[in-house]
């Protein structure tokens, strides 16, 4: 048996039917991203009033809430439904059904994005509402900034998600917290050239760096800079491989320790 | 058992070792499964069992020796028969949240079952969960949940069933109900069932043999009625506490 759609389908399915149980659930992917953009938003409003730099930043504030939560929430949307499955002890059925690794994988990656559509469209026309600022007018850049964004947030969704099965539900913090390593060091609210030199460095090894450089050289320059797009995309490509690869090597490594049967701490 | 005859076999486990660290829980076991037949695997906590049915589906992968199922090596080609196999634990649950329907379409499409809604109806007549199937599986019962359990381990009509202790905390009503469900089915379907059960009048009733385990080894294999006259006893629970507790007092007309 190869990839089957069908089953790709099926674990959609079960993730819908458990986002439809719970308006609790629906109405948090809209929460959080909604409260950033409006505190942001605000404070941008009054830098802009007070300070001749921001002012002519112009709405690189804002934008940056917004790529920002397309990457944060893009990995949890994918880590929180593979935790879904171990909060309700169901991953040994998974494990046993003829799903494959891959077909999981590729279910949680669409799961990322219907999660971050249901949180993000509606905050997107807020920030039209409120602030003037339109992220759909970015065009074909939003389209480079968005997938180089969910390609990175997948690939640390993969990797969080091989360790919680490795070593259980102990794990799980990571879900919720690694991403934010990146929110420093990515340079998401400032340019590259504020960090020392030795963690220019390390900022340049991380693909959402060359889109939030790409971002403030649209919204400051009004240039779109597909050379920062593609380096990103090359990043990307060797970080995903790795974190499937690293994936696989959890599960076996799981397999291995017999975990799979235990999923709790 | 001769390597030819595991070969055929619809479950074949040969010198299958399984150590956790410092712990072996499996200690180089040889058995197969008779095609149709219901094999009981005993043995008291920590004998083996568990991890003896996880390397036969796959999840626990051997320190050393082979598990095969339906000619395919569990370690390395177990996508190439999963879905001709299942599985049930009252300790693995479904998701709460899904109504019971909602769980058996996401399975029922995993397994890739063919007119999946018809089987699903088909299914809850037969268990009893017609009046069940939009409840949330989480708002049921532990008799009902271990229906639900059972209907998602038949969804496939599977080759190789393996149960977990199927009817653990179950009232004798419903455990004396599940088990004539199960029998039904392999007559039915022919069926290989591998059941793993701390209940022996369970497994007198419904199994051709008996394999017995203690300390991760196979101590011994036989039908439950030769094991009575071998042992002397007049029940498998006797023959159970003989075994557990190391006084396997063998009857002198066995011997």
């Amino acid at each position: 048996m190869s990839f089957s759609l069908r089953r790709v389908g099926a674990m959609v399915l079960r993730y819908w039917y458990l986002l439809r149980s719970s308006w609790a659930r629906l109405l948090e992917l809209i929460y959080w991203p909604a409260v950033q953009m409006v505190m942001w938003g605000f404070l941008q409003t009054y830098l802009v009033e007070h300070t001749s730099l921001v002012a002519r930043a112009g709405a690189t504030f804002i934008g940056a809430v917004m790529l920002w939560d397309i990457l944060f929430r893009g990995q949890l949307g994918f880590s929180i439904s593979f935790l879904e499955e171990m909060w309700s002890r169901n991953l040994a059925n998974l494990m046993m059904s003829p799903l494959r690794p891959v077909e999981f994988i590729a279910a949680l990656m669409i799961m990322s994005i219907v999660r971050l559509a249901i949180g993000m469209v509606p905050v997107s026309f807020m920030a039209i509402a409120f602030f003037g600022f339109n992220v759909w007018g970015l065009g074909l850049a939003l389209a480079a900034f968005f997938a180089n964004l969910m390609l990175t947030s997948w690939a640390v969704g993969i990797l969080v998600s091989g360790l919680v099965l490795r070593n259980g539900l102990g794990a799980e913090t990571f879900a919720w917290s690694i991403m934010f390593v990146l929110l420093p060091l990515s340079c998401v609210y400032y340019p590259v050239s504020v960090l020392p030199d030795w963690l220019q460095l390390v900022a340049w090894a991380l693909p959402p760096t060359y889109v939030f450089e790409g971002m403030r050289a649209l919204l400051i320059s009004q240039v779109f800079r597909p050379d920062l797009m593609l380096q990103a995309l090359a990043l990307n490509a060797l970080y995903f491989t790795a974190a499937a690869v690293a994936f696989l090597a959890l599960l076996n490594s799981a397999r291995r320790q017999g975990s799979l049967l235990q999923t709790g701490e | 058992m001769s390597p030819r005859i595991h070969s055929q076999a619809p479950v074949a486990v040969e010198q299958l070792v399984k150590v956790y660290k410092a712990v072996t829980a499996v200690d180089g076991i040889t058995f197969a499964l008779t095609p149709g037949a219901m094999t009981a695997l005993l043995g008291g906590n920590g004998a083996g069992k568990t991890t003896t049915i996880a390397s036969i589906m796959g999840l626990v992968m051997p320190t050393s020796g082979r598990v095969s199922v339906l000619g395919s090596d569990m370690t390395r080609h177990r996508y190439r028969v999963l879905h001709r196999m299942n599985f049930e634990s009252p300790y693995v649950e479904m998701p709460m949240r899904l109504t019971v329907r909602q769980n058996l379409t996401v399975f029922g499409r995993l397994y890739g079952v063919d007119d999946l809604a018809e089987r699903i109806a088909a299914l809850a007549a037969e268990l009893d969960l017609t009046d069940l199937l939009d409840r949330p599986a989480g708002k049921l019962s532990s008799g009902q949940k271990t229906r639900v359990s059972l209907a998602k381990s038949l969804l496939n009509r599977p080759e190789i069933l393996l149960l977990d202790e199927p009817t653990a905390s179950l009232d004798p009503d419903t455990a004396d109900w599940v088990r004539g469900r199960l029998e039904r089915y392999r007559d039915a379907r022919g069926a290989t069932v591998l059941l793993a059960s701390h209940n022996m009048s369970e497994v007198e009733r419904l199994c051709d043999r008996v394999i017995m385990m203690k300390q991760g080894r196979i101590v011994d294999d036989d039908t439950p009625a030769r094991l009575l006259e071998r042992y002397g006893r007049r029940t498998l629970e006797e023959v159970f506490l003989d075994v557990a507790r190391g006084r396997a007092h063998l009857s002198e007309a066995a011997q």
